[in-house]
Order: structure tokens, then sequence, then C-alpha cells
């Protein structure tokens, strides 16, 4: 069992979203985070004053699959979000020790 | 009978009952209307028109201040606007009121005072105008002149905000508003020395907006500027958080001014109200377009809020001179208070005095302007005149204004610690959040 992290462009959520849905992951949960990685922050002014804004609004998306779909969902969500651009984001993918859910107390592959 | 024939007589059966009793009541020779009668009732219903629309400007106050300032100090913006209303109605009617009307002068020209309180039943309830016909109750005159009282007080809340302890503001606002408004404010418009120089100042570009602004001045010096606005030599921009607000509060300024201009004449006089309506709109249109113009060639992209801050700059540059200049006087006026208050807000803040909504460009330095510009633009006006009077109004208000903060200052002090200006005045001096249940990340 794995957990995906995608790091997206919000405006891709949408898309992504449906691209899941299509290959069978049935869910996720997301998060509205701020980051940057190698792109520098470029400069804005307000009132006269000049600011880098550095931090870009991003969604975090976290999903849970059984290892063997790792690499489908790890290349659909490449496939449905990249733009080409910069800032397109990062996907990691983590080891997940064990899962229950809760109504039903369904534990691991099960509570997938 | 039934219904739709009831209904269909109801209101023929209404006319003539009406027709029945007119006639019954001009048979008992009912007092004939004149027409300065009527001419007084349509000057007083104006001017209380104009006074709820002045009144309204509060709010435009309150959600200004609010959408250019941080989150987490919205209540207390919101509480010292509130506050601010009551305790200019009050004190007006405690003292303002007479101490700016006095009538007499005991020192000729200077200071008078004709009592405490407005009194039960005012012996002349008509003023009446040149020509003797009424242009307003007495007690139209006070509540009219009431409502600007408290919007000069208010304009120092946006300048001082996100770091001045409240107890401090509200005592420093009420001694203000009860003591230095109205004793200043009698120098012109309570016909002491200054009316009688041919100072000029139709609703009150000095006598408000640079008495609020000389008094925001003397606060933004002594309190310092907000934590991180200025780090060395850097100036650090900290963003209103609410635009929407900041549009609504610019706009209800902008509607509350048509009362402000517009009554500011004392009559419903036709000619003159309407061509007050004119040139404060196009000031207000002007110093739009001026400031929007100035703010896109510096910051390469228009400022929401510069725009907005360019019709309030406009408006409180016409204010001195709305019914003595001309249409295009006005469109003048009107785009460099625009230009104006973009150059003095970065001049500001390189100067290090930080002001959070733009109060000291828009109020002072366009006050200021506004005065001046009557001796430029109106044949009938000395410049040097309105020069001394900006400079009896600078010297007196900023020099009263700074006592009382100072005092305030060395004993009670006037700046939240540190700790509360970080986690905001909300926190700090109310106890509760401005949006609850909303998850606000910003500092």
């Amino acid at each position: 069992m794995k957990k995906i992290e995608a790091i997206i462009k919000p405006f891709k959520l949408d898309d992504l979203k449906a691209a899941m849905a299509e290959i069978g992951v049935q869910g996720m949960t997301v998060t509205e985070v701020k980051g940057f990685g190698r792109q520098k922050g470029h400069t804005e002014v307000y009132r006269g004053a000049e600011y880098v804004v550095d931090f870009i609004p991003k969604v975090k998306v976290e999903i849970v699959v059984a290892t063997e779909m790792v690499d489908k969902v790890v290349n659909t969500i490449v496939a449905t979000v990249k733009t080409g651009k910069i800032g397109d984001g990062k996907i990691f993918v983590l080891p997940v020790d064990s899962i229950c859910r809760i109504r039903t107390g369904e534990t691991d592959k099960e509570a997938i | 009978m039934n219904r739709s024939i009831a209904k269909k007589m109801c209101l023929p059966l209404t006319m003539a009952m009406v027709a029945v009793a007119g006639t019954a009541m001009a048979a008992e020779g009912a007092a004939e209307i004149t027409g300065a009668a009527a001419a007084y009732v349509v000057n007083n219903t104006w001017m209380l028109v104009a006074t709820f629309l002045v009144f309204i400007m509060h709010l435009g106050f309150a959600t200004l201040e609010t959408g250019l300032t941080r989150a987490k100090n919205t209540v207390n913006i919101l509480f010292k606007n509130t506050a601010i209303v009551a305790i200019g109605l009050l004190t007006y009617a405690v003292i303002g009121f007479n101490l700016m009307y006095p009538g007499d002068f005991s020192i000729p020209g200077i200071f008078g005072f004709s009592g405490f309180g407005i009194g039960v039943s005012p012996e002349n309830m008509m003023v009446a105008g040149k020509d003797g016909v009424g242009i307003y109750t007495y007690w139209t005159d006070f509540i009219f002149q009431a409502m600007f009282a408290a919007t000069a007080a208010t304009i120092v809340s946006g300048a001082v905000a996100e770091r001045v302890k409240l107890h401090s503001f509200l005592i420093f606002s009420m001694i203000y508003v009860a003591l230095v408004y109205p004793w200043v404010g009698s120098w012109k418009w309570g016909k002491g020395w200054l009316d009688a120089m041919g100072f000029y100042d139709f609703a009150g570009s000095t006598l408000v907006h640079s008495v609020g602004g000389w008094a925001a001045l003397a606060g933004v010096i002594l309190l310092g500027p907000r934590l991180g606005k200025y780090v060395g030599n850097t100036i650090k921009p900290i963003m209103g958080h609410n635009m929407p607000l900041a549009t609504i509060g610019a706009f209800l300024l902008w509607l509350g001014w048509f009362g402000f201009n517009g009554g500011s004449v004392l009559s419903a006089d036709p000619a003159l109200v309407s061509f007050v309506f004119v040139t404060t709109s196009l000031a207000a249109a002007a110093g739009i377009v001026g400031a929007s113009g100035l703010s896109w060639m510096i910051q390469k992209k228009p400022d929401l809020s510069m725009a907005l801050n360019g019709a309030l700059a406009g408006l409180v540059g016409i204010t001195a001179g709305a019914d003595v200049v001309s249409v295009m006087g006005s469109v003048v006026i009107g785009l460099i208070a625009g230009g104006l208050v973009v150059a003095s807000v970065m001049i500001f803040d390189r100067l290090k005095l930080d002001d959070p909504v733009g109060a000291l460009s828009v109020h002072l330095v366009c006050g200021i302007w506004g005065t001046l510009a009557v001796g430029i633009f109106s044949a009938a006006h000395s410049f040097t005149t309105q020069l001394i009077g900006v400079a009896a109004y600078g010297v007196t208000c900023f020099v009263a204004a700074f006592i009382i903060f100072y005092l305030l200052k060395v004993t009670i002090g006037i700046r939240v610690d540190a700790e509360e200006e970080m986690k905001g005045l909300d926190v700090g001096e109310h106890g509760m959040e401005a949006y609850a249940g909303f998850e606000i990340k910003n500092v």
C-alpha cells in the first residue's frame, strides 16, 4: 500500500479528479497549500512598495492505493496535469504501514 | 355585496370621502400654505436627507478601513468606527455645537461658548436664510453638523489602525472631537476671525478633513510604524485583506459626499445644490483617473486601492470650493488630487510614516490642496488668505493633537505591545474574531 502525494497547480484539480475516477481510484484528500520549488519568485508592487511573491498557491492531493496501482496513478497524474510550464509540481510516493476504515473496521487492502 | 363589486367601489368611494372632507376643511378656513412655508419644508427636508447621507459615511469609513487592513484587526477597526459615531454625536450635543457656533465670542473671533447642552426647546426653531425664507430647523442644524463632527474624528482611526491602544484612542477622540474640532471650526463656520478675513471652506476640506488629517499625522508620528513595515531601508507592504469591502467603503463615502457637499449649501436651492453635485462627482471621477494613471505608470499595474483613494482624494479636494469653482476647475482639482494622493502615499512611506489606509494622503494632503485650490480657481478668493487659514489650522490642530497623544503616551501608553500586535488586536483588545469559522492563515 502506498500513499501518493501530488502537489499540483490548483486549476488542474478537476481534471485530476476526473482522470482518477476513470482509472478506478475511488477517493482522495485535498489541501490548499503554498509552496515553491526551483522557480524563482517574481516582484509585484502594492501601494508603491515592492514585494517578492515566492510562495505560490498550489493544491496537495493525497491518494492511497494498492502498490500495483502506483505506476498507473502516477503516470495518469502526470499526463493529466502537466502543462510544460514552470511550477507544474511534484509527486511523492510514500509507504503506508496500515489502513483502517472507521465505519466498518476493515483494514489494509479491504480499506483502500 | 360580493367581493369584486366591493373592490371596484373602493377607490371611487375613498376619493369621494376625501373630497367631502376637503371641502369641509376649506369651509372651516384651514390655513393657506404660503410659498415661503413650502420652501422651508423643502429646504429642511433636503437638509435632513443630507444628514443621513453624511451619516452613511461612517459605514463607508468602517468598510474602507477594514478592507485595507488585516483580518486579525477587523473587529478593532469596526469597534473604533462604531464608538466614534457615539462619541461624536454625544459630545457635539453636550459641548461641540455651542462651541462651534457660539453666537457671541468672549475672545473676539477666537473663542466663544454658548453653554452646555443643545437645549430642550429652542427659542427660534426656524433658521432663516438671507431672504428670510426658512432653510432648516434648529434640530436639523444640530444633527447635520453633528454628523460632520463625527466624520472628522473617524479620519484618525484609519491612520493609527493595527497598533493603537483602544482606550487611548477613545480618550483622544473624545477630547479632540469635543473640544478641538468645534473650537477651530468656530473660526470659520462659527463666524470667527478667519470668516471675517474672507477665508473660504465650503464644506470642510480644512475644517473637517485637514483637522482630522493633522491629528492623524500626530498619531502616526507618536505611534510609530507597524511591526515589520519598515525593515532597514526596505518598505514591506502589508496588504489589505478585503478589496470588495474597501470598494464598498469608497463608494459609500462618495454617496455620502452628495450630502456632505450638497447639504453644505444649507438649503435646497436647485441651482446651487445641483451644481455642487456636478462639481463633486466630476472631481471624484477625475481623482480616480489621476490616481489610477499615476499608479499605473509607477507600479506598472493599476492598483485598485490607489484608484479608490483617488476618488476620495478628488472628493476631499473639491470640498472646499464645490460651489465656487467651475466645472473645468473641479476636474482639474480632482485630477491633481488623484496624483497627489499616489505621490504622498509613497512619500510618507519613505519618511517611515506608516499610514495603513492612506488617510494622511487623502484627508491631510488633499484637504490642504482643496483649500488652496479655492484661491487658485476662484477669482473671488485670495490664495494668501487660504494659505493663512491652512497654516492656522495646521499649527493649532497638529500641536493640540500632538499634546493630547503625547500625554496619553507617557501616562497610559498609546500602543499595544508587540505580542498583541502580532496576534491581532481583535483577540487582544476585544477577545473575539471577525471571521469566526474561517481560517485565515496570513499573520
